[in-house]
């Protein structure tokens, strides 16, 4: 395949520098604020990093974990979920699902860089991770595992992106199989930082690990969708019967995950009013601080209106998906921070009936932690809308003329080439390893 | 104030036939139970993954500790008067900023009671044999220290992630900027014991005697008498979180607790009329 397609920016579809001049003027205009909040972002926290975070942070000792790790966490549930649902087409042969492994593995790297990039402003001293990460490291650790397996991850989503742009299926499949083992195994230890802290009854326990899982998959079809439909905003010519079928499919599964988390989200409920460790934090998502959190968003845009919305759409109401996974990914970003912030909210003395902890502990983030989060986010946002111009839409580059014996694969949108004897079905098979 | 006046001599005595074996031997757990001192048959829990005390029928008392020295500290709770003289003298010791704090005093009010309204009890890093802060750091930054059993910090390795200042159920951590690490009690081990004191600052400095602090192994210390009796009920905090914390409770102002000090083995044992 490769020698048949030498040059770099035909057989990536890398259009350049050169197709983002050629973009609208509200294209440039959207991609230059984005940058200029990057920047803003990156500058506060760097302003915070040198005066100490003490001092413009609203975190406190009782509550060390406030809204830079709740966007970490979307930041990370959203690319292990890219990573989830496009791994059913180019790694387990759902044909459907093959047309959005670019962009979904393209976004999946950059939402980790996005987390990454918060968590830099949140690590006290992120230069000594590098160091004793490695040589001191502890086995019993899920921050351990956490951060050494989403630094692998990181490393074979990128090794298997670049074998998609080189469309070497085999292996990209390969790292797409160990990228989604990684994947899962730092994500459920992401959840199993939390299930596994004694102290805190609104965590403890297996549910975090396994929500997280299904919670990122949710997340990931809603991103897929959320990111193609507006690329097709964008450019429309990136539909096609393909990625039609596409998106169809992800809709459905996205359909089904939702339902899922809702069925999570009645037991949590449930069963933690009867909790005495957990009654409090989920009284005050029912009626007191984190009503309006947990209804209106975590609830209402983040569940039950997409849901409504993208069974309304029946997978090719493009505009209507759109809008469903936009409120979603506001959803979303509610519900990470109502597991991270409120899990906090209850002191460890409070059961103790002790009068110095008998209120809830309050957090509000502060300027600066807004700031960085938004760096991250902004980053995110600019690199995809540079992403769709500069990657031409994430499509493969355009077939006028299928040489002899080849065919456009259903799947992938590639050229395959049959041999002797061969059918159609056995060549996509074949090229796909799929047995 | 009025008490309940009960005529003890008009009671008719019900003998000890009518006590089953089963409930007297419920009746001898049920204080080492509540206290967390006897553990899912192990005496005392404080043996650890070490292990070596196993109890036969829950009233034996441990043989081994899984660490020499093993520091503990016994707060007899009802001596705390919120002087907090323990507070000051840890801050002044250890340079614990006024953003955190090393121990402190809580206070829980009651409304009813006819002795007192206010009890004071003051916490501090338990120092538990499994400490949920030694697993959950990635980078072995904080570590059980292999003799004393002492829940240390090594700075320079702390990163900052303070996952440890959740996974404490004590709240006995904080980020100190001037270490640019966790901070958190050392039992005083950098500026007091490894030094040749023999105390804490608090305990040290406390002018009651509510922090006793000593070495659990040693038989004539004052906290291995104070935990190796059955009259007096001890206590942990948080017990359900089974970390086999290393400071315990007891109300600590009664008369059985100056008998156990003085060497004497009952309750209403008189020298006196031997």
């Amino acid at each position: 395949m490769t020698g048949r397609m030498v040059n770099i920016s035909k057989r990536w579809g890398f259009h350049g520098v050169e197709a983002l001049k050629q973009a609208g003027p509200l294209y440039k205009l959207a991609m230059g604020m984005l940058a200029v909040m990057a920047l803003a972002g990156a500058v506060v926290g760097i302003h915070g990093f040198f005066v100490g975070y003490h001092h413009v942070y609203g975190v406190t000792k009782q509550i060390p974990w406030g809204l830079l790790i709740s966007t970490y966490i979307f930041c990370v549930v959203t690319s292990t979920g890219l990573c989830i649902i496009s791994s059913i087409g180019h790694v387990f042969g759902g044909e459907a699902f093959m047309p959005i492994a670019k962009r979904a593995v393209y976004m999946s790297i950059m939402f980790m860089l996005g987390g990454f990039c918060i968590i830099f402003f949140d690590i006290e001293n992120p230069f000594r991770m590098a160091i004793w990460n490695v040589i001191s490291p502890n086995f019993s650790s899920n921050m351990w595992w956490m951060g050494t397996l989403y630094g692998a991850y990181l490393v074979f989503m990128i090794i298997e992106y670049y074998f998609l742009l080189e469309q070497n299926h085999a292996l990209s499949r390969l790292m797409g199989f160990f990228g989604l083992v990684v994947g899962i195994a730092a994500h459920s230890n992401l959840g199993g930082i939390f299930g596994m802290l004694h102290g805190r009854p609104f965590w403890y326990g297996p549910y975090l690990p396994i929500y997280f899982i299904f919670s990122a998959a949710m997340s990931g079809g809603c991103a897929i969708l959320f990111f193609t439909t507006l690329g097709w905003r964008f450019n429309p010519e990136i539909m096609n019967q393909r990625m039609e079928r596409a998106v169809k499919a992800v809709t459905q599964v996205t359909i089904f995950l939702i339902s899922v988390i809702i069925f999570f989200t009645i037991w949590k409920i449930v069963t933690g009013m009867v909790s005495e460790g957990k009654h409090l934090i989920i009284m005050s998502f029912l009626t007191g601080d984190y009503a309006i959190n947990f209804w209106v968003f975590e609830i209402f845009l983040g569940m039950v209106l997409p849901l409504y919305l993208l069974i309304r759409s029946r997978g090719n109401n493009f505009n209507l998906i759109l809008t469903a996974t936009g409120l979603m990914m506001v959803g979303i970003f509610f519900m990470r921070y109502d597991i991270v912030i409120p899990g906090q909210m209850e002191s460890v003395f409070h059961s103790l009936g002790v009068v110095e902890e008998a209120e809830l502990l309050k957090y509000t983030p502060s300027f600066h932690e807004i700031m960085v989060s938004l760096f991250g986010l902004a980053f995110i946002g600019f690199v995809y809308l540079a992403g769709e111009k500069m990657l031409n839409g994430h499509q493969l580059e355009k077939h006028e003329i299928v040489p002899e014996g080849g065919y456009i694969c259903p799947g992938c949108g590639a050229i395959h080439f049959m041999e002797e004897g061969e059918t159609e079905e056995e060549a996509m098979k074949r090229h796909h390893r799929i047995w | 104030m009025k008490f309940p006046k009960i005529n003890l001599d008009s009671l008719k005595n019900e003998g000890t036939e009518s006590v089953t074996n089963h409930e007297r031997r419920k009746f001898m757990k049920l204080g080492l139970a509540i206290t967390g001192v006897y553990a899912g048959g192990k005496i005392l829990s404080l043996s650890s993954s070490i292990g070596t005390a196993h109890a036969s029928g829950g009233t034996e008392i441990v043989k081994k500790y899984p660490y020499n020295p093993h520091y503990s500290m016994v707060i007899r709770q009802s001596l705390c008067i919120d002087c907090e003289k323990c507070v000051e003298a840890c801050n002044k010791t250890n340079h614990v900023p006024d953003y955190g704090y090393r121990t402190r005093i809580l206070t829980k009010k009651y409304s009813g009671t006819l002795d007192k309204q206010v009890e004071f009890i003051p916490v501090l890093c338990n120092h538990c044999n499994d400490a949920p802060c030694v697993r959950a750091c990635p980078t072995v930054a904080t570590f059980k220290d292999p003799i004393t059993g002492i829940v240390r910090m090594d700075s320079k390795r702390c990163i900052g992630c303070k996952t440890c200042m959740l996974a404490c159920p004590y709240d006995a951590r904080y980020f100190s900027f001037e270490r640019h690490a966790v901070d958190k009690c050392d039992f005083c081990w950098e500026e007091r014991l490894s030094k040749g004191e023999k105390l804490t600052a608090c305990s040290a400095s406390c002018p009651t005697g509510a922090r006793t602090f000593g070495n659990l192994t040693d038989p004539e210390n004052i906290v291995f008498k104070l935990v190796h009796q059955l009259e007096e009920q001890v206590w942990v905090l948080r017990p359900a979180d089974d970390t086999k914390p290393n400071i315990f409770y007891m109300k600590g102002n009664m008369l059985s607790v100056d008998n156990i000090l003085k060497e004497q083995k009952f309750k209403y044992y008189d020298p006196n009329k031997v």
